[in-house]
């Protein structure tokens, strides 16, 4: 294929609607993956994705046990209580040995690259989270509208997790 | 294999132009890379290379992350210095293989 035909993606638009770990991070290191490759990068937290953007809450987050097939055990065992915190530290352990950061300097260090963070606000009115709940380094708070008008442009690409 | 000629000085690199020896490397190549990136180096910028040659020397592996903590930049600083992919373009710079992280 000839460079003409080749399309770079120049910019990532991520919606995050989970707050499980595996999900979170997921999101982040798409995030921070495309800043490292000069791709602009910003994340949309909407529904239970908005936990990881709450200063109270985005150090509390779990992997899921129950429902999650690739976990390897019996729902009825990862529904016992101490087993979501087990393979949550489990896996924090783990990805601490990858040099991957804990949500909360994960965060730091996307806005320290550039990405953007926005609230959504539906979900933020659905969940009673107000502003000042949120981490400082919010970019601010957006409707879909919104962010849909910052997709504009060629090589943009949309990604809902 | 390639082979580049860079200031003057007949230079083997892999396709994506990263070095493959970096006993071939010095200041001049180094100048002539950033040009093509599109940077002109200050000593700030030395003082990154030189911290990512050194730990590449000590064969660790280098992330953003451990840039960020070097107290050489912090991870703004990095961005500032090397806006297009700081790590990838510092490395092609430093005459470093390209680095493998995600992180």
């Amino acid at each position: 294929m000839s460079n003409a035909e080749n399309k770079p993606v120049k910019k990532m638009m991520l919606i995050l609607s989970k707050a499980t770990l595996e999900n979170v991070y997921a999101c982040f290191i798409l995030a921070n993956g495309a800043r490292m490759e000069g791709i602009e990068s910003e994340i949309f937290f909407t529904f239970f994705g908005l936990e990881a953007i709450q200063k109270e809450k985005l150090k509390h987050l779990h992997v899921a046990t129950v429902g999650n097939p690739a976990m390897h055990m019996p729902t009825m065992l990862g529904g016992l209580p101490g087993m979501e915190a087990l393979a949550t530290k489990m896996m924090k352990s783990e990805m601490e040995k990858l040099d991957i950061p804990p949500v909360d300097e994960f965060l730091e260090m996307l806005t320290a690259s550039g990405s953007k963070l926005w609230g959504c606000k539906l979900a933020m009115d659905m969940f009673k989270v107000k502003e000042s709940d949120l981490i400082d380094d919010i970019d601010g708070v957006l409707t879909v509208g919104d962010f849909y008008e910052r997709a504009q442009g060629d090589g943009t690409h949309l990604l809902f997790i | 294999m390639n082979e580049k000629t860079l200031a003057g000085y007949c230079i083997r690199c892999n396709d994506q132009g990263y070095l493959t020896d970096l006993e071939q490397w010095n200041k001049e190549v180094a100048s002539e890379i950033a040009q093509e990136e599109g940077i002109s180096m200050t000593d700030k910028h030395w003082e990154v290379i030189d911290y990512l040659q050194d730990q590449c020397r000590k064969e660790v592996a280098i992330t953003i992350r451990k840039v960020g903590k070097s107290g050489v930049v912090n991870i703004k600083e990095f961005y500032q210095l090397f806006p297009k992919g700081p790590l990838k373009t510092a490395s092609k710079i430093a005459g470093i293989p390209k680095p493998v992280s995600c992180i």
